[in-house]
């Protein structure tokens, strides 16, 4: 006779080393669990609150109880996005995750998300690696592919007429990209191109550089703090040539630091908060009423992202991934932007706006003046195979 | 390049490197009198901008902005140093760092508490906008200019303080030895004291000056403590002279070597690899140095050998 002892332990060490074997199956309850990690503190903790609140807003809004969101802080490290993942993949054994702000975070996290079998919903980072050759299928970008704002600026440039145009960005590949798009549809003539320091606060020499170069207008990519320091300093140099840049310098959470300077400056967006259309509507007036501050683009792209998988949420089960994978792929939600497909690469092709800074009031914001590109696409899609 | 642009480059090395001696001179003074590493120094600065920013807007006039900050970030260093750092003058230097980092985190995250994670706006004052024309032909900002001035001031005021008062007397003789001037009726920690919050001060006044022309936002004082704890290091610590040569340098290296090197660059490689190797480069240029002078001199250009 077998000692009853040893069966119960037995059993539990069974029991045990199935916690740890056993991969998380979902479900068939129609419950979906969201695992959100985003920058929260430091210094783009701005751009992470937005997608939080605006992601937050869709859910609350949707009054769908079968969600469930965890928000983890990455404070813009990699390893800290990569540990979070681990955690929320293994632990909390989330379906669907989101919320990172970050390219280098993103590479870090999407690629071996996906692998396990998570869909990710990106609310901002479109790295060019996850839109070309290594384009994947759980994984949507509801934003932009990174080069798309800074190709319709180069676009804007060309309409413009500029033909001398002095351009820079931080040493980095999302910086890189920048310039790259930004040329790709810039047809005149670089009068200097430079690189500056990641997190690098001060522009004095780059400055000079461009009051010597003769150019006749200037194209920036140089997103949060960075742009701001530069903004200040430019306005102050007594230098009048024209900007052009991405709305990442000019969105709602920063124009008020960069204040007078930035008045009159166009810059390029998928998104404004005077696009017309009734979700748009909707969207900044309840934003403003439960957050007390206008929304960012930041903000619309996690409304989005969250509207996007409800839509899916509500024509399939996240337990059947190729369903749940075409439910997405549809986009049948109504965007803040209007108009939104996928592309064959599961990133966005959407109209991108040329936008004003403009004052309203003591609040200085965007108008949009103009359309930069329409129905665009990004520059990998042909090298995806799906 | 023309000599123009040289000169204007050569003007913003200087106003860069008199910015961060208003920082390497506190924290050197600090180390040099109490022995202490403050990482928080960085903290210090940060609520300087802040109150800055928060003076400005309430009031409107950028000079209140700028006294709010010598006061606001003198008194919290004093607070500081009374209530936690006093502690720790005996301890190792390792006990010092992971206290002071602690402090950076308390104050970052006391600083979004209160004022949230998007950045505050502070501006240049009316009077101190737009640009002088020097020399004939080069345009140059007038802020910028009174940076310059106000950094060399400061430099001035702290030599006169240090080798002709008796306030200076003492601080120099608890450099020498804190035993000594204990044992001679001084009230050290008094003294202490007043170095801290004087040093807090010269971060709190660098960090409303640039925080008009840069963002003010929570952890902006971290990238410019390393680059302080550098010029120290090169100017060897303890040393307000040192500091103030090492600012310099370190100003002037970093600005220049951003122009020359791509230029330098260009003229083998294509542009745009120039212009990015380049960039990867002048950013390791300071480091360079600082390895430099510490290979010829182990203890900084005016640091004293140890015994």
């Amino acid at each position: 006779m077998i000692n009853r002892k040893n069966i119960s332990t037995l059993g539990l060490a069974v029991l045990a080393s199935c916690a740890l074997a056993v991969p998380a199956i979902a479900v068939a309850d129609g419950k979906v669990k969201v695992g959100m990690i985003t920058t929260l503190s430091g210094g783009g903790a701005g751009l992470g609150i937005d997608v939080r609140d605006g992601f937050m807003l869709a859910i609350e809004q949707s009054g769908n109880k079968d969600i469930e969101v965890i928000i983890e802080d990455d404070q813009r490290k990699p390893d800290i996005a990569v540990q979070l993942a681990d955690k929320m993949i293994q632990s909390e054994k989330v379906d669907v995750m989101t919320g990172i702000i970050w390219s280098n975070l993103a590479m870090a996290v999407v690629p071996s998300a996906t692998a396990q079998g998570k869909f990710y919903l990106s609310p901002n980072a479109g790295p060019s690696a996850l839109a070309g050759k290594g384009c994947l299928p759980n994984y949507f970008n509801v934003a932009w592919q990174n080069d798309n704002l800074h190709e319709a600026a180069g676009a804007y440039a060309t309409d413009e007429g500029y033909g001398k145009s002095f351009i820079l960005a931080p040493n980095y590949p999302a910086g890189k990209d920048a310039l790259k798009g930004y040329k790709r549809f810039y047809k005149g003539e670089v009068a200097g191109e430079l690189y500056t320091k990641l997190g690098q606060t001060d522009y004095a020499a780059e400055i000079a550089q461009i009051r010597a170069s003769g150019a006749d207008s200037v194209f920036f990519f140089l997103p949060g703090g960075m742009g701001i320091s530069f903004l200040k300093q430019y306005s102050g140099s007594g230098i009048d040539l024209p900007v052009v840049g991405p709305a990442f310098s000019f969105d709602q959470g920063i124009l008020q630091a960069v204040g007078e300077a930035a008045l009159g400056i166009k810059n390029t967006s998928q998104w404004n908060k005077d696009i017309d259309n009734p979700t748009n509507t909707a969207f900044v007036e309840s934003f403003q009423a439960e957050y007390g501050r206008l929304p960012s683009l930041y903000a619309s792209q996690g409304f989005d992202t969250a509207n996007l998988l409800l839509s899916a949420m509500a024509k399939a089960d996240v337990g059947d991934a190729d369903a749940f994978r075409a439910a997405l792929k549809l986009a049948d939600f109504d965007s803040t932007r209007g108009d939104f497909m996928f592309g064959n690469n599961h990133h966005p092709v959407q109209d991108i706006y040329v936008r004003e800074v403009i004052k309203e009031g003591d609040i200085y914001t965007n108008k949009i003046i103009a359309t930069g590109l329409t129905d665009h696409a990004d520059a990998y899609a042909a090298d995806c195979s799906m | 390049m023309s000599t123009i642009l040289l000169i204007e480059q050569f003007l913003n090395g200087i106003q860069f490197g008199v910015m961060l001696f208003l920082m390497a001179a506190g924290l050197t003074l600090i180390f040099g009198v109490m022995g202490l590493i403050n990482l928080a120094h960085g903290s210090l600065y940060m609520i300087g901008a802040f109150a800055a920013a928060t003076v400005a807007s309430l009031t409107g006039s950028f000079l209140l902005a700028i006294i709010a900050s010598v006061v606001a970030a003198a008194v919290f260093g004093a607070i500081v140093e009374f209530s936690i750092l006093r502690r720790l003058y005996d301890r190792d230097h390792l006990d010092q760092v992971l206290a002071t980092f602690a402090l950076i985190l308390i104050f970052s995250e006391g600083t979004r508490w209160l004022f949230g994670s998007f950045p505050l706006y502070l501006d240049v004052p009316e009077a101190l906008s737009g640009t002088v024309v020097l020399l004939g032909d080069i345009q140059y900002s007038r802020y910028r200019l009174a940076i310059i001035f106000i950094g060399l001031l400061v430099a001035v005021g702290l030599y006169l303080l240090i080798s002709k008062t008796r306030v200076g007397m003492r601080i120099r003789a608890g450099e020498n030895d804190r035993e000594m001037i204990g044992a001679l009726g001084i009230d050290i920690s008094k003294l202490y004291t007043w170095v801290f919050a004087l040093g807090a001060g010269l971060a709190g006044l660098a960090g409303a000056l640039v925080g008009a022309i840069q963002s003010v936002q929570v952890g902006m004082g971290e990238p410019v403590l390393i680059l302080a704890f550098v010029v120290i290091v090169i100017g060897g610590i303890g040393s307000i002279k040192g500091a103030f040569i090492g600012s310099l340098l370190v100003g002037l290296t970093d600005t220049l070597g951003r122009v020359l090197l791509p230029i330098a660059f260009s003229t083998f490689m294509e542009s745009s690899a120039a212009t990015s190797v380049a960039s990867s480069l002048s950013s390791m240029l300071i480091y360079l140095l600082m390895a430099g002078v510490l290979l010829l001199k182990p203890s900084g250009l005016f640091g004293r050998a140890p015994s």
